[in-house]
């Protein structure tokens, strides 16, 4: 089961995405994604997709848009260094693209293996030309969300919703 | 080890592809990419890429849960392929019957220099497609299995996945858009504006 705290932000998410019009998820498991993937699992409409490497979801999000159809890839932060070169169809292709990403590896991190990639997040999204909306805090969740939905799929950008760790919470070593 | 073939790739795919106006054709790079150029004469119902090696058949994924009433083919490379052989798990879970993947083995990475490729060795694509689950497949390495190819495409469940063998040898030649901006809006367009067949 999910808890209550995290069933309210990621049912707000789904929703969110729901009404922009999102209907595939694809996503490589993370604590972060599990309450999101279930609600799009329990939808009629929507379906989830697993994948065995974020960069099969990067290029499903772009056969997705060739269709005329809309789609967020789900990952952890640390499927961030899987995909740079999969960002082309965003980058050289201007394809929309919009990712949740769930971090690790910041703020209270206790496992020194997430660090490295986790403080990478932002500069490898950042020269593969990803637009960011970082969430912090609650209250930053739903501005986010709109923002990024209005950069992807109105402008035409590759963006990422960020979900710290100061907003998720740290897992506990 | 690898036991030899004689078909020749610039010739295979309009025999097994005949009708491949009915199809949305999404390629991998290189070989592949230059091979479908030509039987589509780069058309609209053809996306084809330069790079980002591995993403084929996911893309083809992408389409195939998009439009579930069109038919829709991957025509990747043997390295292409591997570099993300993941993906065929992906496929086989989610089962789309719209879906098919050939797989053009030529056993070398032809278009940069022709490196030998792990199918030249030990591994057996097919039977890597088969252990993830798709539901036909089918190893294609003479003349007369072209036809049976043909017919495997229309009339198994899906998704298929063929290993093509072909011998080391140039792809098609046929001048391709390279412009990904231009590519997407190209096909893009193409879909908004039929009724499909």
């Amino acid at each position: 089961m999910i808890s209550t705290q995290s069933d309210d932000w990621s049912k707000q998410m789904f929703d969110d995405f729901i009404a922009a019009g999102i209907t595939l998820f694809p996503y490589v498991p993370d604590a972060g994604n599990k309450g999101l993937i279930n609600h799009v699992e329990a939808h009629n409409d929507a379906r989830s997709i697993l994948l065995t490497t974020e960069e099969e979801g990067i290029a499903l999000c772009a056969g997705a848009d060739l269709a005329g159809k809309r789609a967020v890839m789900c990952m952890q932060s640390s499927g961030v260094g899987n995909i740079p070169n999969f960002l082309t169809f965003a980058k050289g292709g201007r394809f929309p693209l919009l990712m949740m990403i769930s971090m690790r590896g910041d703020f209270g991190e206790q496992n020194p293996w997430q660090y490295p990639m986790g403080q990478a997040v932002v500069p490898i999204l950042k020269a593969m030309g990803v637009l960011l909306f970082t969430v912090d805090h609650r209250d930053d969740l739903a501005s986010a969300i709109t923002a990024a939905l209005s950069s992807t799929f109105k402008v035409g950008n590759a963006s990422a919703i960020i979900l710290s760790q100061r907003f998720l919470g740290a897992k506990q070593f | 080890m690898r036991t030899p073939t004689t078909l020749d790739r610039r010739e295979v795919l309009p025999q097994l592809i005949p009708n491949q106006q009915d199809y949305l054709v999404i390629t991998g790079l290189a070989g592949p990419a230059r091979d479908a150029a030509a039987l589509t004469e780069d058309g609209s119902n053809l996306f084809t890429m330069a790079g980002c090696m591995g993403a084929a058949t996911s893309m083809g994924l992408g389409i195939a849960m998009s439009m579930p009433e069109r038919k829709i083919i991957v025509i990747t490379g043997d390295g292409e392929l591997l570099m993300n052989i993941g993906s065929l798990a992906t496929v086989a879970t989610i089962a789309p019957q719209n879906l098919s993947i050939i797989c053009i083995d030529n056993g070398c990475h032809g278009e940069t220099g022709g490196q030998t490729g792990h199918t030249s060795h030990n591994t057996n694509l097919e039977m890597i497609a088969s252990g993830a689950g798709l539901a036909s497949t089918m190893t294609i390495e003479t003349e007369d299995d072209l036809a049976t190819g043909a017919k495997f495409l229309n009339e198994s469940p899906g998704p298929r996945f063929i290993q093509l063998r072909v011998k080391n040898g140039p792809p098609s030649v046929y001048k391709r858009s390279l412009d990904m901006v231009e590519c997407r809006l190209r096909f893009r367009n193409a879909l908004m504006h039929s009724d499909g067949p």
